[in-house]
């Protein structure tokens, strides 16, 4: 079939909050080889519910199947891809840097345009936490580059659509 | 069902609470449930104490494989749901490939399984296996009971669930706990599945859309799958043929779905199907897939898969749309229901010109052989007329498979049981047991090789045991004969570790088990031989010693197009 190019895709999926219910869904990209490139899990409003944020690149058509091989799965209750809607995406970050005396100053500087949080205080190193959407926290991982990074950790992409039914 | 009289039907228990194992059995039997293939062990004896004196037949088979396929058999010769169960561990993990082989062909079977009590899952106890883990990629659904007041839901979800849209094999894993548990209160056993709502009706604009295409088209061929069997949908599917004059050809699970004694039959398409299925699927301008799924033993090369052909695919699933071909006009729902609605936006044609060219092509190509010494596609032939094609054909897998499938003349749905997608050596043999105390009323044959039928041969004593007239035809020549033809045809001949030294005399194999046993090596004793079986009404074995080194054709080797068929006579 026709290959179109690849995009990255936000896909929400609510699910039955079960046990063995990521290992299903994760199952499934991996037997599929579907790649996964961030994947967040929690509960929803609803405490039977789960919701899954998987993102996945890949063009039209495997995109598609894997829409409707989620939907195949028992205890996926509703999968919804994010393509070409109006929706806000967040991804948590905290990253530990190597903050000697010297730099601490141009370091905080940096987080605070970055609205971003000091959140523990070391002799040789600062945490950062910062959250936003991933270009911004790209942004800041390779700003934080220069003086060293000693450890990032990030939750992945959650996304909710803007505005209500 | 001998031991009906002795109990209580499972209304009548009353109140009193019941043990996780009663409740069990009270659910399979609320769910129509009337056998169950298996093996017990410690992690079910609760259950198997239950069960001694239920209204439920139990076949104690020999090996788990065995339950599984048979199972597995019954449930697509009566399209009932068929129910297997094995204890914890080795017992659950020999039910695997029976699990697969039901998933890949979309056949509704219920596996129950013994666990390890709840509180030593997940510590390697004895006879511990993670089953709902290892079988997640090969089952519908799994479910691992930790709760006995889940478990009648349990049960009625996993046959709704089995029976229900695509079929498939659910998985009940059940910790010794939970069978032995009281329950106490009365919790409900209403199934709520928010995420499982299958699709039947077909959306009205693309049946329309569907009608539109059958009606311009000029060169239209129906391929249909095992979706149509499942579906019940081979009276709509000939009623459509018929309305537009359209030809029909099937997929190996799709064999009787159209009568192959019909004009408009093509036979089967694919690897091993008839030149002029292949034929017309590569010429047609469209193809009109019903419940099949462009696997690519039918498809052959994918790009150069009938060229000139718009697709429309009628499928229940989905996820088959556009996953290997390309659909111009998808309709989702249940084969039966969308051609009901369809038949009607068909309008009659001819198709003349298209006919009289598919004509020259099956004069010009037919299915053939040479029929000198003893030859299998002869062997069919005689097991299709001595049974008057009325019979059930298990297969195994190899050689014997394409010429069961080619040489038997199919004519009505759930008559052939075949391992498809997976491709089970092993499978036949139990799978007719199972067919065979679905249906007692029906002669079953389970058309056989020498290597396959040694894969689940205990079975034997099952079908002895339990006084099943099936028959055994074993095609045997001496080979694992399928892998010996690619060797031929692409490997110089060098038959590499496929010859099958060393096999007992399957006559005497079949006495020892107290079934009937003969060896024939002539043409002419064929016919008396299937006849004797035929009219005996005991388990029978017959060991046709058939040319060693006969192919089948024609064959499209693999990845090569449709129409690149070679076969050995030219
Ligand atoms: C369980 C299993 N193992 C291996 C294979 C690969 N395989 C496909 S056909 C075949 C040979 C089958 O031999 P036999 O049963 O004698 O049938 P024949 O082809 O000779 O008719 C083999 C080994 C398989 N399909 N299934
Ligand atoms: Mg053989």
């Amino acid at each position: 079939m026709a290959k179109t190019v690849d995009a990255k895709h936000i896909i929400s999926i609510t699910v039955e909050n079960k046990p063995g219910v990521l290992a299903r869904i994760s199952g499934l990209f991996s037997s599929r080889g579907f790649n996964i490139d961030s994947l967040a899990v929690g509960e929803t409003e609803e405490p039977t519910l789960s919701r899954m944020t998987i993102v996945v690149k890949g063009d039209e058509a495997t995109l598609e199947q894997i829409r409707k091989q989620l939907g195949k799965i028992i205890d996926v209750v509703k999968v919804q891809d994010f393509s070409g809607l109006d929706f806000v995406e967040r991804d948590l970050a905290l990253l530990k840097v190597n903050a000697p005396a010297a730099k601490r100053g141009e370091i905080l500087q940096i987080v605070e345009v970055f609205r971003g949080k000091i959140v523990d205080v070391g002799q040789r190193h600062l945490m950062i936490e910062l959250s936003g959407p991933e270009a911004k926290i790209e942004a800041m991982i390779a700003l934080m580059q220069p003086y060293g990074i000693k450890e990032v950790a990030r939750t992945g992409r959650i996304a909710m659509v803007r505005g209500v039914k | 069902m001998s031991k009906k009289s002795k109990t209580s039907k499972p209304v009548e228990r009353g109140r009193e609470p019941k043990t996780g194992s009663q409740i069990l059995v009270d659910a399979l039997i609320a769910e129509g449930a009337q056998v169950i293939f298996g093996i017990p062990g410690g992690a079910l004896i609760d259950v198997f104490d239950a069960l001694y004196d239920a209204p439920l037949r139990f076949i104690l088979t020999r090996h788990e494989q065995g339950a599984a396929h048979a199972a597995d058999g019954y449930a697509r010769a009566t399209g009932r749901v068929g129910v297997c169960m094995a204890t914890s561990g080795p017992g659950a993990t020999n039910l695997v490939t029976g699990i697969a082989t039901a998933n890949f062909d979309s056949v509704p079977i219920v596996a129950i399984t013994g666990q390890v009590p709840t509180n030593l899952i997940g510590n390697d106890a004895f006879q511990e296996a993670d089953i709902t883990g290892i079988c997640r990629p090969i089952t519908k659904h799994s479910f691992l009971v930790k709760d006995v007041k889940e478990l009648a839901r349990v049960i009625k979800e996993a046959f709704y669930i089995a029976s229900t849209g695509r079929p498939g094999p659910v998985l009940v894993d059940l910790p010794r706990d939970v069978s032995r548990a009281v329950c106490e209160g009365n919790p409900s056993s209403e199934i709520s599945l928010r995420g499982y709502k299958p699709v039947y009706e077909g959306n009205i604009k693309q049946i329309r859309l569907a009608a539109k295409v059958i009606n311009d088209a000029s060169r239209p061929v129906i391929y249909a799958g095992g979706g149509v069997i499942i579906s019940g949908a081979s009276e709509q599917l000939r009623a459509l043929a018929k309305k537009a004059h359209i030809p029909a050809t099937t997929t190996l699970m799709a064999l009787g779905a159209f009568p192959e004694d019909h004009p408009l039959s093509l036979g089967m398409l694919g690897m091993h199907g008839t030149a002029y299925a292949n034929h017309a699927v590569m010429e047609s301008d469209l193809i009109i897939a019903i419940g099949a799924r462009f696997d690519d033993r039918i498809t052959g090369k994918v790009d150069a898969f009938a060229p000139h052909a718009k697709i429309l695919h009628i499928d229940i699933d989905p996820a088959s749309i556009s996953k290997n071909i390309r659909v111009d006009v998808p309709v989702v729902g249940d084969a039966k229901n969308i051609l009901e609605n369809l038949i009607p936006l068909v309008e009659p044609a001819e198709h003349k010109e298209w006919l009289k060219t598919i004509a020259k092509w099956k004069k010009d190509r037919p299915l053939t052989y040479s029929d000198t010494g003893l030859k299998p596609q002869y062997i069919v032939e005689q097991i299709c007329e001595a049974t008057k094609g009325e019979a059930i054909i298990a297969t195994e897998v190899g050689q014997n498979q394409m010429w069961a499938a080619q040489f038997f003349t199919f004519t009505r749905p759930r008559s052939i049981i075949t391992s498809g997608g997976l491709g089970t050596m092993g499978y036949g043999f139990p799978a007719c047991i199972g067919a065979q105390v679905g249906c007692p009323d029906k002669i079953v044959f389970d058309i056989a090789g020498d290597g396959s039928i040694q894969m689940n041969i205990q079975e034997l004593a099952t079908a002895v045991n339990n006084q099943l007239p099936v028959n055994v035809a074993i095609l045997n020549n001496g080979y694992l004969g399928m892998v010996r033809q690619w060797q031929e045809l692409f490997f110089k001949k060098r038959y590499s570790h496929t010859t099958l030294t060393g096999s007992p005399d399957f006559s005497k194999v079949a006495q020892a088990y107290g079934a009937e046993g003969r060896l024939i090596e002539k043409k002419e004793d064929v016919r008396p031989a299937l006849e004797e079986a035929v009219a005996s009404p005991r388990t029978f074995v017959l060991d046709f010693h058939i040319d060693p080194e006969e192919n089948v054709f024609p064959m499209v080797p693999a990845g090569e197009a449709l129409d690149k068929m070679i076969d050995g006579l030219a």
